[in-house]
């Protein structure tokens, strides 16, 4: 239920991103004071690149967590994430290249992400059997990988850093054997 | 008759005025996850690249569109960033037309400076056992494009009315696909783009009774457990698993410790046998998983003389194949005998050779090395010059669509490098690149299908399955796709 209902989202939300109708550029995106409560998914998500509203508050660091996504050569790109958000969407909006096959509908496991340090693996909830299933195929693999289409920003993971696998490291010609979990 | 040529730059002049006066060109043969990958990753990587994609079909994604099970439509959102890839404006998908009969390897290689082959696997392992060609045992490979409406499939029928029990050999993840489409109500297909004529098949069939059979234990199942958990959840099902085949070996264990796959499988087999009642009621659908049994023979049909009547199976044991850390089937001599009037082998696809390519027929796939096609498959490591292959080709069947993202990777990094070095010279001479294709084919009437071409059977499907509440009916003859497309 509660993936399906996410997963619409997800898909919906990248479809809307390439169609080009919701960029949003860094700049903008980080100068953006984001402060009304959050009503639901669809309206965060919008309410999050319509940079009006700034008149309405100040407290953007309630609002957003901060997230550094270090890329497959070992470069960092810090981000500010609104609550509620997916790593996926997230990564997305700032051009992180993180794959998303399936546009978060936990089809394809190509939005992997490890989790750098074991305490903020510890703050996320535990993957889901339907997660598991897909973290099983992903490149890979570590002890704190994760979906990033399944990881939602929240305030106690302000701070998270996450690493894009360097997947080609992995590849053999005889295919992936995962290491052990 | 053949578009004609002013008509074909018309559809493809967006790229042809947008590139440089000396472009790297680039073909692609197969519009599957392979080809997109290597399309997507190409165009990223060099600026200067002009990518023609072609493909046998009129239309592209290859085992997206003809593999992937109808019950499966978020596996199949990636074509969302396939299409985007071919809306490229460096980028073409260049439909019906086939590799090996519109045009040879030599022509392409003449054309363009680089070709990537990633034309799949489209052909079955065989057994090489005796009755193999006898009536009612099938591919699953040609069943699964019979459900999924693949043109040369359409009008190959399975019977399903005259059995109630059908045996699928292999327990792969096709397998489970193949055993699902047989066990599910035929009323939760009807919602899917599975194909009408295997729909109205399947809602009349007889099969109740379905064997799964494998050559090893529980803890090598070649499935993964998404499709498991799926197929052991299908509604009003009976599932059966002995549980002496559970008991697990030292050997086993070490396995299992080892991968974490097979782990969660045989924990799902395990809790499978455990739960859920012994018995079934008369009439209920039954799924038997079996193993360490291997195909010996199949037997012919007493009464319907070339056809098949039933499987033969050594029973087996493990043992571990020396060095490989692999275990591995051994017969034990005790035959056991199964009935079935229809028999689906599941036991991997394999890789057809084509004209002037290299090929390893023991292995079934193009012999490289990191994509670089190389002259024999003997050590010998010369490469075949602006030659490479990714996917199935490449690596040999098995893998998801996001293994052919990192192969796709793999096969570029290698064209990289080779451009700055061995392939320097001869990519700083100009080609004829798509228009050469083009006007070759044109000389041999073939009606290539560019990507809005396709776009009008993929609105035609989707028209079709709004009157259906389908996502969409697939168009299944070769002359109907032609007809909306042309
Ligand atoms: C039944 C089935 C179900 C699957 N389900 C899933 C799934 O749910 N999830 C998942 O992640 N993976 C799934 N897979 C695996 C996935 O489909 C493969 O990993 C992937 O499609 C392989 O990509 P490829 O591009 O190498 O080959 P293909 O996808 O087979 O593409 C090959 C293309 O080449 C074209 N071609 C063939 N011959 C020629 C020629 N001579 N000239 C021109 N073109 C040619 C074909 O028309 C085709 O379009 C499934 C596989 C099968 C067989
Ligand atoms: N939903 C999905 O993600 C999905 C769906 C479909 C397919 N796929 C992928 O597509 C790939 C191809 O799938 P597949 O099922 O065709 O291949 P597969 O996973 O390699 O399974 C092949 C099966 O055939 C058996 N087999 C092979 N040779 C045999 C022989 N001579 N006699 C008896 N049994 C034999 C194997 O047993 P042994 O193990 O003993 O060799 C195995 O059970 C796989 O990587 C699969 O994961 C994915
Ligand atoms: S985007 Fe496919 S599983 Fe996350």
């Amino acid at each position: 239920m509660y993936i399906t209902k996410f997963s619409r989202l997800g898909a919906h939300v990248i479809k809307g991103l390439t169609r080009g109708e919701t960029p949003t550029p860094r700049v903008q995106y980080t100068q953006f004071l984001y402060s009304r409560p959050l009503q639901d998914l669809k309206h965060r998500f919008f309410s999050s690149t319509a940079a009006g509203n700034a008149q309405e508050g100040g407290d953007e660091d309630k609002e957003k967590i901060s997230v550094t996504f270090v890329d497959k050569d070992g470069e960092e790109k810090q981000i500010k994430v609104p609550i509620g958000m997916s790593m996926l969407e997230a990564a997305h909006e700032n051009d992180i290249e993180l794959e998303g096959a399936c546009e978060g509908s936990l089809a394809c496991s190509t939005c992997h992400v490890i989790v750098m340090d074991m305490e903020y693996y510890n703050k996320l909830e535990d993957p889901a059997d339907e997660e598991n299933d897909m973290l099983d195929l992903a490149f890979g693999l570590t002890e704190t990988s994760r979906l990033g289409c399944q990881v939602i920003a929240k305030p106690e993971l302000d701070g998270l850093r996450l690493a894009l696998p360097a997947a080609t490291r992995n590849f053999a010609v005889d295919g992936y054997k995962p290491k052990p979990h | 008759m053949a578009i004609s040529r002013a008509r074909a730059k018309q559809l493809f002049s967006r790229s042809i005025s947008s590139v440089a006066s000396n472009p790297l060109h680039v073909c692609v043969v197969g519009s599957g996850p392979a080809g997109f990958y290597t399309a997507e990753k190409m165009l990223k990587k060099h600026q200067g690249a002009e990518v023609d994609i072609v493909d046998r079909l009129p239309t592209p994604y290859g085992l997206v569109r003809s593999g992937v099970a109808p019950d499966h439509p978020e596996t199949k959102i990636v074509t969302n960033q396939f299409s985007r890839v071919a809306q490229n404006e460096r980028c073409s998908f260049i439909g019906n037309v086939s590799l090996g009969s519109s045009v040879s390897l030599t022509e392409l290689r003449e054309m363009y400076h680089v070709v990537v082959l990633a034309y799949g696997a489209e052909s079955d392992r065989a057994l090489g056992i005796p009755g193999e060609d006898l009536a009612g045992i099938h591919s699953a490979r040609e069943f699964v494009w019979w459900y999924n409406g693949h043109p040369d499939c359409r009008y190959w029928s399975p019977d399903l009315k005259s059995t109630d029990t059908a045996v699928i050999l292999g327990q792969g993840n096709v397998a489970l696909d193949v055993a699902r489409i047989l066990l599910r109500p035929a009323a939760e297909l009807a919602t899917t783009d599975i194909a009408s004529h295997a729909l109205a098949a399947l809602e009349e069939s007889s099969i109740r009774k379905v064997y799964l059979v494998g050559r090893r234990g529980p803890v090598q199942a070649a499935c993964t457990a998404k499709e498991l958990r799926e197929v052991l959840g299908i509604k009003d099902l009976h599932i059966n698993i002995q549980e002496a085949d559970l008991v697990k070996t030292p050997a086993d264990e070490e396995e299992l410790k080892n991968n974490r796959i097979h782990r969660r499988v045989y924990e799902l087999l395990s809790k499978a046998a455990m739960s859920g009642p012994s018995h079934c009621y008369t009439g209920q659908r039954e799924l038997h998983f079996v193993f360490f049994r291997n195909p010996d023979r199949f037997l012919d049909s007493d009464d319907r003389s070339g056809h098949v009547a039933g499987v033969r199976f050594e029973k087996t044991i493990l043992k571990e194949s020396a060095g490989s850390g692999k275990q591995v089937a051994v017969g034990t001599g005790q035959f056991e005998d199964f009935e079935s009037r229809l028999v689906l082998k599941s036991i991997g696809y394999k890789s057809v050779p084509v004209d002037g390519l290299p090929f390893d027929a023991n292995k079934g796939i193009v012999p490289n090395i990191g994509g670089r096609v190389l002259i024999n498959s003997s050590g010998d490591h010369s490469q075949i010059e602006g030659v490479y292959v990714c996917g199935w080709l490449k690596r040999g069947p098995t893998g998801i669509i996001a293994t052919n993202l990192y192969c796709a990777e793999e096969t570029i990094a290698s064209i990289s490098e080779d451009l700055e070095t061995v392939l320097a010279y001869a990519t700083s001479l100009p080609k004829p690149g798509r228009e050469g294709l083009l006007r070759l084919l044109e000389s041999r009437n073939v009606k290539v299908i560019p990507f809005n071409a396709w776009e009008k059977i993929d609105i035609e499907e989707k028209r079709l399955g709004s009157l259906k509440n389908k996502p969409r009916d697939k168009l299944t003859t070769w002359g109907e796709l032609l007809k909306v497309a042309l």
